[in-house]
C-alpha cells in the first residue's frame, strides 16, 4: 500500500523544473540576491512553462495540480534560489483564497486572467501589529451598502509592488475578533492604495516585500470572497494548502547546502587529506541527509492528505512539515557554512546565501513556534 | 509537411559510467536517461520549422529499448505532435540496424524532412545521419548550424561551419536527413501543459518484423568495453627556466610525442 515512487508525470515535472533551475535560476541567483531587483525575466519564463498558478482547477483554464505536485515544483525551485521561489510561488498563496472560498463567477473573473499572462497576486493578511496573532488584525472594512470601504495597513506583503490583485483580509467588527474577518479581492489600481518601499532584507532578497496602506479604498460587494466572518477560516485553509510547498522549498535549499558541502568536503584538503574523511564532517553531512529525507516525506504526506481532501490531517502534516523543514534547513545551511569555513562566510561561495534565505522560512507563513502550537493542538485535543 | 525528428535516449552527461560484468555494455542500473543533447536541437528545429511554416506535424521517432519511450514523452512535452517507438534492444541492435529500421519508418510515414543530432553522446559514432539517408536513398548533410526551408517546401538550405569560421552553404532537395550541431538553436523546456499532454499521448510501436526486418541481424557486436586509463598525475619540472624549457621540449617530443 505504501509507495513513495513518483509517477512518470511527476518525475517528468521534476526533471523539467530541475533543468529550468540549472539553466535559468542558478546563473542569476547571486545577481538578484546582490541587487534585490525583482526577477521579472525568471518569473515570466516560469509562467510560460506553466510553473505558476498550477493549483488553479482545469475548468478555469489552470493545470489543476495537487499540493503534491506543488511540493515537487517548489523543492526544485528552492534548490536554486529561495527568493526567486517565493516570487514564483506566492501566486498560489494569493489565488488560493479565491479558489477555495470564491464562487464560480468570482474564480472566473479574478483567476482566469492569470492563465493568459504572467500576472501576480499578493496575499494580504499580516499587519504591523498582527503577525502570529493574525486573528487580531485591525484593517477595517466598513459596509457601505454596495461596497466595502477599507482602511488600515498590511506588512511584509510579497510581490506587492508587482501585483495586479490583492486578497485582503479585513475586520468588519473588531469585537468579533477572528469571526468578524472578511476576505476581499482588491484591484491593486484602486484609488487609496499606497505601497511602501521594497524592504531591504537579510535574505530572499529577490522577493519583493512591502508594506501597504489602504485609505478609503472602495471594494465592490461582488469582490467579497465567502461570507462575512469566513475570512479567517479562508486564510487558515489557504495557509494549510501552501505550507507543504513552502516547506518543500526549504527541503530544496537544504539539499543544495548538502550537495555543495559534499563537493567541497571532497575537494578541500587539510592534514594531508580530504576533509570528507573526517568524522566531524561526515556526521554533519549524515544529519543533513536524514533531515532532508524525513522533511521530503512530511511534505509529501501533507500534500497527499490535502489532495485527498482530508483537511484535518492536512493541517497537522502541513504544520509538521513546516516546523521540521524550516528548522532542519536552517541547521543544514549553518553547518554547510561551517564545513566551508572562512570561504563559506564569503559571497564567493553559495552557502551563506542559503543560510540567509532559509532563515525566512522559520518566520513567514507561520513561524516555527506557531507550527508547534498547531501540532500541539492536534496532540492535546480530546 | 511531415516533419520527422530522430532521437536517441542516452545516459545523462553526469553519469558515472561503469562497465557491465560481461563487458558487452555499460551498467544501466542507476543511470539517469536523457534525450541525446544534439537530438534536442533536432526536436527544437522540428518545432521551429512547424511554427515558421504555420503547418505540418512534428513526429519524433526512436529505435531502442522500452525505457526509450520516456525520451519520446519528453519530446512530446516539448511540443511534438506524434511519437513512434521502434522496439529493439542490445545485443540485437547496432547503428546499422537502427538506421535500417528508422529508414523504413520514414518511408512508411512519408517523411518530408528529417532532423536529428549530428551524433549521440553515448557512442559518438556520428554515423546515423548518413546511414539513414543512404538506406532511404535521400540526400543528407550534417554538422549543421543553420536551417532554412524554402517557401515552396521543396528544398532546404543549410549551413555547416568549417574550420576557421568559414560557412559552407548547401542547398538540397527534400526529403533529406539533416544532422544538427550545437548552436543551431536553443531547445525549449518541456512545459507543464506539455507534460500533461504527453501523459495521454498514444505512442505508435513497431517491432522489427513489422518493418520487414525480422530476419535482419546487426553488422557489429559490442564485445569488450573498457574504461579509459586513469589519468596519471602531472609532472613538475624543476631547475632554472632554461633547464625547464629543455626538459619540457624533451618530454613533449619523447613522452607525449606531440612535436
Amino acid at each position: 500500500m505504501l509507495n513513495f515512487k513518483l509517477t512518470d508525470e511527476q518525475t517528468a515535472l521534476q526533471d523539467m523544473v530541475r533543468k529550468f533551475v540549472q539553466n535559468e535560476v542558478l546563473p542569476v541567483a547571486a545577481k538578484y540576491d546582490e541587487s534585490g531587483e525583482f526577477p521579472r525575466p525568471v518569473v515570466n519564463k516560469a509562467f510560460e512553462m506553466g510553473l505558476m498558478n498550477g493549483i488553479v482547477p482545469t475548468k478555469y483554464g489552470g493545470m489543476g495540480l495537487g499540493v503534491l505536485e506543488d511540493v515537487i515544483i517548489n523543492e526544485e525551485l528552492g534548490a536554486g534560489c529561495l527568493g526567486i521561489t517565493t516570487s514564483v510561488a506566492v501566486n498560489n498563496l494569493g489565488l488560493y483564497p479565491i479558489v477555495l472560498g470564491g464562487t464560480e463567477e468570482q474564480i472566473k473573473r479574478f483567476v482566469t486572467p492569470f492563465m493568459s499572462e504572467p500576472l501576480l497576486a499578493s496575499f494580504c493578511l499580516t499587519e504591523p501589529g498582527s503577525g502570529s496573532d493574525a486573528g487580531s488584525l485591525s484593517t477595517q472594512a466598513k459596509d457601505m451598502g454596495d461596497h466595502w470601504l477599507v482602511n488600515g495597513s498590511k506588512m511584509w506583503i510579497t510581490n506587492a509592488g508587482h501585483a495586479s490583485l490583492f486578497t485582503v483580509f479585513a475586520t468588519t467588527d473588531k469585537t468579533l475578533k477572528s469571526k468578524g474577518i472578511v476576505c476581499l479581492a482588491m484591484d491593486t489600481k484602486s484609488p487609496g492604495i499606497t505601497l511602501g518601499k521594497h524592504e531591504n532584507k537579510l535574505g530572499q532578497r529577490a522577493s519583493d516585500t512591502r508594506a501597504i496602506t489602504f485609505e478609503n479604498v472602495k471594494v465592490p460587494k461582488e469582490n467579497q470572497i465567502g461570507k462575512v466572518g469566513d475570512g479567517f477560516k479562508i486564510a487558515l485553509k489557504t495557509l494549510d494548502h501552501t505550507r507543504p510547498a513552502i516547506s518543500a522549498g526549504a527541503v530544496g535549499a537544504a539539499r543544495s547546502a548538502m550537495e555543495y558541502s559534499i563537493k567541497y568536503a571532497k575537494e578541500r584538503k587539510q592534514f594531508g587529506q580530504a576533509i570528507a574523511n573526517f568524522q566531524g564532517i561526515q556526521f554533519l553531512l549524515a544529519d543533513m541527509a536524514v533531515n532532508i529525507e524525513a522533511g521530503r516525506l512530511l511534505c509529501y504526506q501533507a500534500g497527499l492528505a490535502l489532495d485527498e481532501g482530508d483537511n484535518k490531517r492536512g493541517n497537522y502534516f502541513s504544520a509538521l512539515a513546516k516546523r521540521h523543514c524550516a528548522d532542519m534547513a536552517m541547521d543544514a545551511a549553518i553547518n554547510a557554512v561551517q564545513i566551508f569555513g572562512g570561504y563559506g562566510y564569503t559571497k564567493e561561495y553559495p552557502v551563506e546565501k542559503i543560510m540567509r534565505d532559509v532563515k525566512l522560512v522559520q518566520i513567514y507563513e507561520g513561524t516555527s513556534q506557531i507550527q508547534r502550537v498547531v501540532i500541539a493542538r492536534h496532540l492535546l485535543q480530546d | 509537411m511531415n516533419i520527422f525528428v530522430l532521437l536517441k535516449q542516452v545516459p545523462d552527461t553526469e553519469t558515472k559510467i561503469r562497465i557491465a560484468g560481461d563487458k558487452k555494455g555499460i551498467e544501466t542500473n542507476d543511470v539517469k536517461w536523457i534525450i541525446n543533447p544534439y537530438d534536442e536541437f533536432a526536436v527544437e528545429e522540428g518545432l521551429k520549422t512547424k511554427e515558421k511554416l504555420k503547418e505540418g506535424t512534428v513526429t519524433v521517432v526512436t529505435a531502442g529499448p522500452d525505457r526509450a519511450v520516456e525520451a519520446l514523452r519528453t519530446a512530446v512535452a516539448m511540443g511534438a505532435d506524434n511519437a513512434i517507438h521502434v522496439k529493439m534492444d542490445a545485443p540485437n541492435a547496432d547503428t546499422y540496424l537502427a538506421a535500417k529500421a528508422l529508414a523504413e519508418v520514414l518511408k512508411k510515414e512519408n517523411a518530408s524532412i528529417v532532423f536529428t543530432g549530428k551524433q549521440a553522446i553515448d557512442d559518438d559514432q556520428a554515423a546515423l545521419v548518413s546511414f539513414v539517408a543512404e538506406l532511404w536513398n535521400v540526400p543528407s548533410a550534417t554538422v549543421i548550424v543553420k536551417v532554412d526551408v524554402s517557401a515552396d517546401k521543396k528544398s532546404v538550405q543549410v549551413q555547416r561551419e568549417v574550420e576557421g569560421g568559414t560557412k559552407f552553404v548547401i542547398d538540397c532537395p527534400l526529403p533529406a536527413v539533416l544532422g544538427l550541431d550545437k548552436g543551431v538553436n536553443t531547445p525549449r523546456y518541456a512545459s507543464l501543459p506539455g507534460i500533461m499532454k504527453a501523459k495521454k499521448k498514444e505512442i505508435k510501436t513497431y517491432q522489427l518484423a513489422d518493418l520487414g526486418l525480422g530476419s535482419e541481424s546487426p553488422k557489429t557486436i559490442d564485445s569488450n568495453f573498457q574504461l579509459p586509463a586513469e589519468r596519471a598525475a602531472g609532472k613538475k619540472l624543476s631547475g632554472d627556466a632554461g633547464a625547464q624549457a629543455a626538459e619540457l621540449v624533451k618530454l613533449l617530443r619523447e613522452e607525449a610525442k606531440v612535436i
